[in-house]
């Protein structure tokens, strides 16, 4: 079997008394996309810093490449690629002489960085921008750049943090088709969301995070089929009635599930549920029947929605 | 310098190509400006009245411009780019995502204010030439104390700007402390024209240290109270625990 990329054993993070991350274990292989899923504050970030030797290890163990953050930072940065939550471009520079500055900073050969940098602004479909400052550029736009940015030293490991937060949906797509271009290249990534759409559609394994630790871990489909039902019935009732009819929906399917806004139903057939639900005279203002998706899992392994 | 140090000041340096035009009039005309107001202007009312000891007053001025310039340079380029770096832009975390850690930066950035301090300075005291307030040779020897006093500021302004959480504090300082340090350092005036007991206050100034040596390098009499190689102490150390004091904070405020 090939050598893990990322390993930690009981990796802790503490900020004075805040613990970031508590006690986590972890091995990323090379050529998978690995998330951490979880809602903001979960330590995703902090884990993330950790790995991208940015930051110190509080406690545990953590080898990156084999190699110790804690002495060997640089030599584990020169074969990283980062991309931060936030953007943090050089907005008076051009496109061009962002990435060209950064590539120095890799020590990179200038021919060799010109070179790449033609190659990546073509991948980011920023090609015809390459002389444009980085300060009009759309929020989709930047993010491609700082994307493209992260990839000018042929990293063997790529550090995604949140990458589409905060983008439009056609943006996000684009994105997330850039992404899979770079996974199908055999790209080792590391995505932390607190989107579940996003880490079903890129993460071939994830851990899901909550407070700090780490609550279940797997590929998304096995996630599913571990925690959750095949199938799910979402049930509103008209405002004030749902809590007299909750008792009534005991039985139906393997699970009830009452949040604020609504009624979850967890049942490998939604048909059969949903037809229960009208035999016992229960009339719900809609309903929606659906597959089990990784919020499903986070509210069942933590009792809360991933986007609160 | 390590090679991380080295690629930190060429991104400065590409940055710098790009941006300079913006920072141009700060630079040079307010510079030039106060030398011919100073010069000019109130030179020749000096000159006029005689009797001052001090040979010509622009003359007397143009050296201690340029420790002063080299100061304003130097705590410019040290306190809002800072913070623009750490909080702002957040440009010192992308470099930090590559094989530099935070003191490459710090001395890199320390690298770099200092040929950006040297560079202007040349450029000022060709313009001094021009303009007659020094001779080639005594301008160009200045210019070497002058460029010391800035990095004397820089690294323990910069140490206390990278510990800042916002940018409040900066107007004050350059309010309450450049201001009158650019004013009783000895800059317009011999500081024994000062009341005595205030004397030994402005001996805490570094711009006072700086100007004595620049105006010693330029053959332009001071305030012969202390010796050269005391002005000299005193920046260098200034520098030297600033520049501590600069690595440690930048590893404090950006390793975390």
């Amino acid at each position: 079997m090939t050598e893990p990329l990322v390993v930690a054993n009981n990796l802790s993070k503490k900020f004075g008394d805040f613990q970031a991350v508590d006690d986590i274990d972890f091995e990323i292989a090379p050529g998978e996309a690995f998330g951490f899923l979880g809602p903001n504050g979960a330590g995703k970030t902090s884990t993330m810093k950790m790995i991208a030797s940015i930051s110190p290890v509080t406690s545990g163990h953590l080898r990156v490449f084999g190699l110790d953050p804690k002495t060997h930072g640089a030599a584990i940065r020169a074969r990283l690629g980062v991309v931060p939550q936030e953007d943090n471009l050089d907005t008076e520079l051009t496109v061009e002489e962002n990435l060209f500055i950064y590539g120095r900073y890799f020590d990179l050969p200038r021919q060799e960085i010109r070179d790449r940098i033609d190659q990546l602004l073509d991948f980011a479909q920023l090609s015809d921008r390459k002389k444009s400052k980085v300060d009009p550029l759309s929020g989709g736009m930047k993010r491609r750049l700082t994307i493209a940015r992260g990839l000018i030293n042929r990293p063997d490991l790529v550090i995604l943090d949140e990458p589409t937060t905060g983008l439009d949906p056609q943006a996000r797509h684009l994105l997330w088709d850039r992404l899979y271009r770079l996974k199908r290249e055999g790209a080792t990534l590391v995505i932390t969301t607190h989107y579940m759409d996003e880490a079903e559609q890129l993460c071939d394994r994830l851990v899901i995070m909550d407070k700090g630790k780490i609550v279940g871990a797997g590929s998304p489909q096995r996630l599913i089929q571990e925690h959750s039902t095949r199938e799910v019935v979402e049930l509103r009732f008209p405002a004030g009635e749902q809590d007299a009819v909750v008792d009534r929906l005991e039985g139906i399917g393997k699970r009830v599930e009452p949040l604020p806004d609504r009624v979850l139903l967890y049942a490998d057939e939604a048909d059969d549920a949903l037809e229960e639900v009208h035999r016992r005279g229960l009339a719900p203002e809609m309903t929606l029947a659906r597959r089990s998706t990784l919020e499903d899992v986070f509210l069942h392994l933590t009792g809360r929605t991933l986007v609160e | 310098m390590s090679s991380a140090t080295m690629r930190v000041i060429e991104a400065n340096a590409r940055m710098y190509r790009q941006t300079w035009r913006g920072s141009i009039v700060s630079s040079f005309a307010v510079p030039i400006f106060t030398l011919l107001a100073m010069g000019g202007g109130l030179g020749r009312l000096v000159d006029a009245g005689g009797q001052t000891g001090l040979g010509s007053y622009l003359g007397f001025v143009a050296p201690a411009l340029l420790a002063a310039t080299a100061m304003m340079t130097a705590v410019g380029e040290s306190t809002y780019p800072v913070l623009a770096g750490i909080k702002w832009t957040k440009s010192y975390h992308a470099a930090l995502a590559t094989p530099v850690a935070p003191a490459d930066l710090a001395n890199g950035l320390v690298g770099f204010l200092g040929i950006r301090v040297l560079f202007n300075l040349l450029v000022y005291a060709g313009l001094m030439v021009l303009m007659n307030a020094m001779d080639l040779i005594p301008a160009l020897t200045a210019v070497l104390p002058a460029a010391l006093t800035g990095l004397a500021f820089a690294t323990p302004v910069m140490a206390w700007a990278a510990s800042l959480d916002d940018d409040r504090a900066l107007a004050s300082f350059f309010r309450f402390v450049v201001m009158p340090l650019f004013l009783f350092s000895g800059t317009f005036y011999p500081v024994t024209q000062l009341p005595e007991w205030v004397q030994p206050l402005v001996w805490l100034s570094p711009l006072f240290h700086g100007i004595e040596l620049s105006r010693g390098a330029a053959g332009v009499a001071g305030s012969p109270a202390l010796p050269w190689w005391l002005h000299l102490a005193v920046l260098l150390a200034l520098f030297g625990v600033g520049l501590v004091l600069a690595l440690r904070s930048f590893t404090k405020r950006l390793w975390t």
